[in-house]
């Protein structure tokens, strides 16, 4: 006997609007709509919604709108309706919950308790749009030893670089997660922008080898396509150790969404599923990351910058020092709101801390240590705007991974239904009836615009502070004033409360 | 071309001697610890006298590794194609994640040898181990063919705890009477003759080629089991969506 769980969302038709030309039916691969010939009307079932606004969009008449069900269980403060019904599906299933993308739950968010500071009178502002200003950035080691040859040349002994013209990258998002269209979207505006795009842990597809330059490539527990022209072929590397939406657990392509094209890129048979255990298998220590990155600089030749990817944890400052101490060229942190193509709900939703909280942490403590300058930050993890951009390079990072705007700007609704495989807007699905509504030519534009203006963006809020290079704002908390935060949170976040002066 | 090492020499000066020469026969003398050799290398024959150091012949991508000695932990990590062939034990984590290619060890091996090995297409790895291997052999093992002979004689069992844990795709073969330990239920382990299976005969014949004083014909006339996934009791599907 299993619970009916009653539908979230409505689906509302406005009988007036509607001219039954079918497009909504057509444009659902979840069934919702349908024809219904005894009345000659158009019907939806609202329990096959799950409110991704494509028919809404869609509608050439305008006459669909969803909206949150009134239908509601007796109002109880403690067990809320959608506590309810995960007991009912775990009743009725056995299963563990599975969810998508990024923690949805009322966490505080402190990108938004944090304020910006300005020039007034005194060290004017900077205009931009008359004004140089210098948003590029270089990811990689910079402790060098300055050593010079017998006629007093300086010798290059500069570890590689990554030069971003902004400090904006893709995060990771494999294929397999994600559709080809939507990756030839990130490969191509990531070249136009003279950023990078990460292919997570499912290989690199053919097409877009020629897109290298701009390519991170990632080494990850179940090592998918991995292989010397990988990492030959990619601009750097990134070992992902953790992710921020599923913190110590492994990943698992279900067999069903390894299509043809899928199975290539990650060198596994079709249909088979691709387990990527939550260890490294071969890593238990600092001394054995080191060992995973000296391997892949020994196969590249040391002239690709190493990424190590963690997860914000509760000891991420201690983890960051062991990994800046590993050989690694830069960290990437990922923060407990990060997103994902499929995770079990209760480690989305209960693991891991704010990316705020652990990068003030980890830049503090390796400036403490000393070693700040032998690795690079990038921090993800809910980054939704160049705002939170220009705070989080205040707070400490050299630069940011964003996937969930990337996605948005894709077209995605946040619908959240990511780990079913029939994403209505060609994102994150297998099935090429899907995949071909997201056109590549319209994707990589609607990114390389999103990025640009955001780039427009952080130069305004730099020109403001009277700060024209984005380098000089790195760490610079004295720009940062909190909001309704208390002691612990100013403190670990390295900032003073708003009114208090410099 | 000869390299003579030392307890002195960086393993950055030794592998990128390694890399640049256009020499295909390198034979390294003196080995004693210096990790990453022929790391995603090809086309390349290395003979390493004495002990080389971890993730030897990581990415490798063709060519043929010797060892004349014991190798270390990570040999042949996500290997992709080549052979390496080993006069000695190697450590844990033997053919981490490998692709293809073959490992073959005279020897025993350590701790979760051949873990997360798969195939793909033309591509199928193989490991074969002369004498015992360590926990977690073929741990989540994808694909792909591992093969422990059992002939050091003395009586201690040829694998150890956890055996094919997580095991959906690839084949074990352990030439033993009975089973020393127990395997999870959604693999299964099959009795063979080791004459009747031609993949098997193949490996196995391909295998004594490398050492001395190995008998195909005697090694396969024995009891193995054949530890194989579970059609009928597969991995279960354990999620609900949410």
């Amino acid at each position: 006997m299993d619970t009916f769980i009653p539908a979230g969302y409505e689906v509302v038709r406005d009988a007036e609007r509607c001219t039954g030309c079918g497009v909504c039916e057509r444009q659902c691969a979840n069934g919702v709509h349908k024809f219904d010939k005894s009345t000659g009307k158009m019907i939806a079932d609202s329990n096959k919604c799950v409110n991704c606004h494509r028919c809404v969009c869609m509608c050439p008449t305008h006459a669909l709108k969803i909206v949150k069900s009134d239908d509601t269980y007796r109002l109880n403060a403690n067990w809320s309706a959608q506590t309810m019904n995960e007991v009912y599906r775990q009743a009725n299933s056995g299963g563990v919950l599975l969810s998508s993308m990024g923690n949805p739950n009322d966490y505080p968010v402190y990108f938004n308790k944090i304020l910006l500071n300005a020039s007034q009178v005194t060290n004017p502002p900077i205009d931009p749009l008359r004004e140089p200003m210098e948003t590029a950035v270089y990811l990689g080691k910079k402790d060098v030893e300055i050593k010079r040859d017998s006629q007093g040349r300086l010798i290059d002994t500069l570890a590689p670089q990554l030069k971003l013209s902004t400090p904006i990258m893709f995060s990771a998002m494999s294929y397999g997660s994600i559709s080809y269209n939507a990756h030839e979207s990130l490969a191509r505006a990531a070249e136009e922008l003279g950023i990078y795009y990460n292919t997570g842990e499912g290989g690199l597809h053919k097409d877009f080898y020629k897109y290298g330059k701009n390519t991170i490539v990632q080494v990850a527990s179940g090592r998918f396509g991995v292989h010397a022209e990988y990492l030959e072929t990619a601009a750097a590397i990134e070992i992902k150790m953790g992710q921020g939406a599923k913190p110590g657990i492994g990943g698992h392509l279900p067999g069903m969404k390894i299509s043809d094209d899928v199975s290539k890129t990650r060198m596994i048979p079709k249909g088979v599923d691709a387990i990527s255990p939550a260890p490294h298998h071969d890593i238990y220590s600092i001394e054995d990351l080191r060992q995973l990155i000296y391997t892949i600089k020994e196969a590249t030749g040391y002239k690709k910058p190493i990424i190590v990817k963690i997860a914000a944890v509760h000891n991420v400052a201690a983890i960051a020092s062991g990994v800046a101490r590993s050989g690694a060229d830069i960290i990437a942190i990922d923060g407990f709101r990060g997103g994902t193509g499929a995770a079990p709900t209760r480690i989305r939703d209960n693991v891991g801390i704010p990316i705020e909280l652990a990068l003030a942490r980890v830049d503090e403590r390796l400036r403490d240590e000393g070693i700040r300058d032998s690795v690079s930050v990038v921090v993800a993890g809910s980054v939704h705007s160049s705002a939170d951009v220009v705070k989080a390079v205040a707070l400490g990072a050299d630069a940011c991974y964003i996937g969930t705007a990337a996605l948005l700007a894709l077209g995605c609704h946040l619908c959240r239904n990511c780990h079913t495989g029939k994403c209505n807007w060609g994102i994150a699905t297998q099935r090429a009836d899907l995949v071909k509504r997201l056109n590549p030519d319209l994707g990589y534009k609607r990114l390389v615009n999103l990025i640009t203006a955001w780039t427009h963006e952080i130069k305004e809020m730099m020109g403001g502070m009277g700060i024209n290079s984005i380098e000089a704002l790195r760490g610079n908390r004295l720009m940062l004033r909190g909001v309704g935060l208390n002691e612990t949170e100013l403190k670990v976040l390295g900032i003073r409360h708003a009114g208090e002066d410099m | 071309m000869i390299i003579n090492v030392n307890e002195c020499t960086d393993f950055r000066v030794l592998n990128k001697r390694v890399r640049d020469t256009a020499d295909k026969d390198i034979v390294i003398k003196g080995c004693i610890g210096q990790r990453y050799i022929a790391t995603g290398a090809g086309e390349k024959k290395v003979t390493v006298h004495g002990t080389p150091g971890n993730a030897l012949g990581a990415y490798l991508n063709g060519g043929e590794v010797y060892v004349y000695g014991n190798a270390q932990d990570a040999t042949g990590d996500t290997m992709n194609g080549g052979a390496i062939i080993i006069h000695g034990d190697a450590g844990d984590a033997t053919g981490y994640a490998m692709r293809g290619g073959k490992i073959y060890v005279k020897g025993n091996t350590g701790y979760r040898a051949g873990i997360h090995m798969k195939e793909y297409l033309d591509l199928k790895p193989v490991i074969v181990i002369g004498g015992r291997a360590g926990s977690f052999l073929g741990e989540y093992q994808a694909g792909g063919i591992i093969v422990v002979l059992g002939l050091n004689g003395d009586g201690m069992p040829i694998i150890n705890n956890f055996c094919a844990t997580g095991m959906h795709g690839g084949r074990i073969y352990l030439r033993c009477g009975k089973l020393p330990h127990k395997i999870p239920s959604q693999v299964r382990a099959e009795k063979i003759n080791g004459e009747s299976d031609m993949q098997l005969k193949g490996i196995v014949e391909d295998y004594c080629r490398y050492f001395d004083g190995m008998n195909a014909g005697e090694l396969l006339n024995a009891n193995f089991f054949l530890i194989t996934p579970n059609e009928e009791n597969p991995y279960q599907r354990m999620y609900t969506d949410n």
